[in-house]
């Protein structure tokens, strides 16, 4: 056993060297410095408010390729072909040390830059109570917050958003795809969106705009459910045209790469610095179901990581001084077994880590408590136990930072008994 | 002077009496996504007899309904078009859609496809990637008709062309139907050069057949051993004897048991163990694929497999091999918690979001009755009193790719093979690529999934896209849609243009702002000279009618 948070110092004298440590992002608007009181008082009614942003991994990422535990006799006998090994210093295709037992991925080494300045956090053998091992069932458990609850009809992060004061931003929760997801169903009046430029009724060149007659027809329509849909629509339309979001140019000479994942970050960066009201937003990024050759410091799964860190480190240093005011959220639905299948890949399992990223953030950290690989101490024999409740951490982040009331009942059934993990200042 | 007879003619149009609306759309939908599950016993009809009920029964058993569509239900009678979609071989209703003839993969097999349609050889990514190679240098070297990505987009051509023009429209529902039940993605490795086999010799000959044959073809198809790594799957202690990891050994894979019991058999609750999953994943050790890249075909191995006891839902499983998997797949196919799984979704698809608990009870029983007969499912589902209730009129929104297809089926688009491929595309942009759900679940089949902000304004610039003639490959006889009816009275045309395109009817609040579009000089083209008479910009209109709330539900 080894409690993961013990190591690094805490208290006064941890607060005033992490700023100091922080540097660029942190040495901020003066304001960085400053009481939490006092930060809020000065944008509680400005634009410039709180944002969270949700990134999940969908397909169970695995939390021990990605934040390997190596100081853990258990981890390399259990996964003889892809076990990622220890840190050599100064070899950069080893994995980069966090705190002489935990490492981050080679390929994640890109992040080890904002775990020095003290704005990343990992959490790690977290997860969900609930034991399924459908990718199906557990998103859809850790999306709306209700763990083995299936009739929950809205998100939690569509909850979150409701408790907080009313804006009048239709762009306070934005999800980038597709599809509105789970967390963000609700009445929080969530919309989605693929691109954020050509967020718009594309006139026809002969015909002119056609705008305005759709959107007089969602108007008026009975159908309540359409015509609420349309008035999200069309309102988040509206906004993106007056603030001129799309045209934002990435600052800081943060470079994305082309997925679209990290387009999404690129856009939500966006939405950040247009000041549009944004107080959630939802990314999400796949290619975690790693049943077959997943590889080591190489292969598969470090081709998804580099591309994720690449991602995550151009989103913080595009928003720049901004970063004070985001956290970004990490989540996936379940971790992997501790063994190697007979595919050199993983199969399902159950705790995994989330990462914590933010200006605010008590980084350089690794939060939790640590079980051990030992048979003993695995679930059902086989996967990394949860000894941190996904809802805790969730809780923790929208509470402290984007300042849901604590009386919210963000997640029904369950009440944040234990004390804080302590991500916040 | 014209702006006054302008105003004239707008209230006129708002005088016009609505056609069948008694218990149309606007009847249903509340605040809540779809209208819920029909109340048992609050309407008695049972036989579709007028029009509002042939039109209901079209919009759900077909892509969209046409005038032709209705106009052959009213001749035949609802009960007995029904017939003839659950049975269109004994019907005679033969496919002939000339344009599947320009997609020469789709009668191709596995192995002639990985011999014309070759992987790009590594080497030549990798230059092409570090900018050794030029993109129009590897263009040159590998055309784009010659990539395996080429199979991929005939097959999702092939399933728009069919939607839009096949007679047989019950059996293309159900093969949409059943490739979101059993999904593969296409953009899993091999799996691209499996789909069109796996459409056309397994989904397919089977839509309407009996559910246990389909699990049973599924299950030994490539596509789904591929996709759901089955093939790879070994006995624990099994050492590989050649190839790059000779010596090492292999070992169980339980992707395929795992989703064949969530996802394809029991469902979720269907009382099932992480014992069983692993259990299941022994007994199909062997399940594999003859040479992926050349051969590309079903094979059981017996020296993978495992040959230990098992036990999966408290039944021993007798040691047989290969038999050990397909005395699985009946036991699943013939455990009540199938029936009632399979149930539910064909219920949630064909008549409300929150399926009918009653009416889900009888469709499984028909299951457990005749062993899986999906037309004896679909026949049972399909008269019963809770399917034409009012309250599930226009009660299910339409999945992005019903609502293109529903769209070009209302303006009778004529599509050659590039036209199918652009629809099946609009799709995608919506949010349903053909072949492209990465995750096993596949899509959803509910409301609050399918239109959000994003996918709404997709589903809007579709319709603008497709009435001002700019889908490549795709031809709207946008005079011919308002034949008949005077150009310069814009209310005449618009009248034209509903009675052919929303056969449901449309709201009083929709038609009152169609009309008032009329007096948008945009619109209703006028001209300084009085003598010239005015005309109607059908495109314009058109596009608003594809984009109204209306045409979202079916």
């Amino acid at each position: 056993m080894k409690d993961a948070v013990a190591p690094t110092g805490t208290g006064g004298n941890g607060v005033t060297r992490r700023f100091l440590l922080k540097g660029g992002a942190c040495a901020l608007v003066g304001l960085g410095a400053a009481p939490r009181f006092l930060l809020r008082t000065a944008t509680a009614d400005s634009a410039r408010g709180r944002v969270l942003v949700a990134v999940f991994q969908r397909g169970a990422v695995d939390g021990l390729a990605m934040v390997p535990p190596y100081g853990d006799p258990g981890y390399a006998t259990a996964r003889p072909a892809i076990a990622i090994g220890p840190p050599r210093p100064g070899d950069g295709d080893t994995a980069r040390d966090l705190d002489g037992f935990f490492a981050l991925h080679p390929a994640l080494a890109p992040l080890g830059a904002l775990w020095d300045n003290r704005s990343l956090a990992v959490v790690h053998a977290c997860g969900s109570p609930a034991t399924t091992r459908s990718h199906f069932d557990a998103q859809e458990y850790m999306e709306t917050g209700t763990p083995g609850v299936k009739s929950t009809r809205d998100g939690w992060l569509a909850r979150a958003v409701e408790a907080l004061p009313v804006r009048r931003s239709p762009l306070r929760a934005v999800a980038l795809g597709p599809i509105l997801p789970r967390a963000l169903s609700g009445e929080a009046g969530a919309v989605s969106m693929q691109n954020i430029e050509a967020f718009d009724v594309q006139p026809d060149p002969a015909a002119g705009a056609a705008r305005a007659g759709f959107e007089a027809l969602y108007a008026e329509t009975v159908d309540r459910w359409l015509r609420d849909r349309g008035h999200e629509t069309f309102e988040a339309v509206h906004t993106l045209r007056r603030t001129q979001a799309a045209r934002i140019p990435p600052a800081n000479g943060a470079q994305y790469p082309r997925s679209p994942f990290s387009q999404a970050l690129r856009q939500i960066a966006q939405l950040i610095r247009a000041d549009v009201g944004l107080e959630v937003a939802f990314a999400e990024v796949g290619g975690w179901d790693t049943h077959v050759g997943q590889g080591n410091e190489r292969g598969q799964l470090a081709n998804r990581f580099r591309e994720f860190a690449t991602s995550l480190t151009a989103f913080a240093q595009d928003l720049g001084d901004r970063l004070a005011d985001v956290v970004l959220l990490t989540m996936s639905e379940f971790g992997r077994t501790v063994s190697e299948n007979g595919n050199r890949g993983t199969d399902h399992g159950h705790g995994t880590a989330m990462l914590v990223l933010g200006g605010a953030v008590r980084g350089g950290r690794i939060y939790g408590r640590w079980p051990g690989l030992g048979a003993e101490a695995r679930f059902e024999g086989r996967d990394l136990a949860v000894t941190t409740d996904f809802r805790a951490l969730f809780g923790e982040v929208a509470e402290r930072h984007l300042g849901v009331p604590a009386s919210t009942p963000l997640f029904p059934g369950w009440s944040r008994a234990r004390a804080d993990l302590g991500l916040f200042g | 002077m014209e702006r006054r007879s302008l105003l004239v003619l707008t209230m006129l149009a708002l005088t016009i009496p609505v056609m069948a609306r008694a218990d149309g759309p606007s009847a249903s939908p509340g605040s809540s996504p779809p209208a819920t599950s029909s109340r048992p016993g609050a309407e008695s009809s049972a036989a579709p007899s007028d029009d509002a009920a042939l039109v209901h029964l079209l919009s759900r058993i077909t892509f969209g309904p046409r005038p032709e569509d209705l106009a052959r239900a009213r001749r035949l009678g609802g009960r007995t078009f029904l017939e003839e979609q659950l049975d269109p071989d004994r019907a005679g209703l033969q496919e002939a859609t000339a344009a599947l003839r320009d997609l020469p993969t789709l009668t191709m097999s596995i192995p002639a496809l990985l011999q014309a349609y070759p992987r790009p050889k590594a080497e030549l990514l990798k230059r092409l990637a570090d900018g050794r190679m030029t993109p129009e240098a590897y263009q040159a070297l590998v055309p784009a008709d010659h990539r395996p990505v080429r199979i991929v987009a005939e097959a999702q051509a092939a399933r728009a062309l069919r939607a839009l023009e096949s007679p047989r429209q019950l059996e293309e529902v159900m093969v949409d139907f059943w490739l979101n039940h059993f999904n593969v993605y296409a953009g899993k490795a091999a799996v691209r050069w499996y789909v069109t086999a796996f459409e056309r010799d397994v989904v397919r000959p089977r839509a309407l057949g009996r559910f246990p044959d389909l699990l049973r073809e599924t299950a030994r198809h490539p596509a789904m051993l591929f996709y759901l790594d089955n093939w790879l799957s070994t006995r624990a202690d099994f050492v590989i004897a050649a190839g790059p990891r000779a010596g090492q050994t292999a070992g169980l894979n339980e992707n395929y048991a795992r989703e064949l019991l969530e996802l394809h058999t029991l469902g979720v609750d269907g009382g099932y163990t992480q014992e069983d999953v692993r259990e299941v994943a022994r007994a199909f050790t062997g399940w594999t694929i003859d040479r992926p890249n050349e051969n590309g075909r079903f094979i059981f191995r017996p020296r993978l497999h495992d040959r230990g006891p098992k036990v999966v839902l408290g039944r021993r499983i007798t040691a047989s091999g290969q038999d050990e998997g397909e005395a699985l797949l009946s036991l699943l196919a013939g455990h009540p918690a199938t029936a009632r799984f399979i149930a539910t979704k064909l219920v949630r698809r064909f008549v409300a979001d929150d399926p009918n608990p009653a009416l889900v009870d009888r469709v499984a029983t028909v299951y457990r009755d005749t062993d899986g007969d999906i037309r004896a499912m679909l026949r049972t589902l399909l008269t019963a009193p809770e399917f034409h209730a009012a309250s599930v009129r226009a009660a299910k929104t339409k999945k992005p790719f019903e609502f293109v297809m529903s769209a070009a089926r209302a303006v009778d688009a004529r599509v050659d093979a590039r036209g199918g491929y652009e629809l099946a595309r609009a799709a995608t942009l919506i949010g349903e690529g053909l072949y492209e759900a990465q995750a096993p679940t596949g899509y959803p089949d509910r409301a609050e999934v399918w239109v959000n902000a994003g996918s709404l304004l997709a589903r809007l610039n579709f319709a603008q896209a497709l009435a001002h003639g700019r889908v490549p490959g795709v031809t709207v006889d946008i005079d011919g849609l308002v034949a008949g009816a005077a150009r310069h009275v814009p209310a005449e045309v618009l009248e034209q243009l509903l009675g052919r395109v929303v056969l449901g009817g449309v709201s009083v609040e929709t038609r009152a702002v169609l009309a008032a579009q009329l007096s948008d000089p945009r619109v209703t083209r006028l001209t300084t000279d009085d003598r010239v008479p005015a005309d109607t910009d059908v495109a314009t209109l058109l596009a608003l009618v594809l984009g109204s709330p209306e045409f979202q539900r079916r």
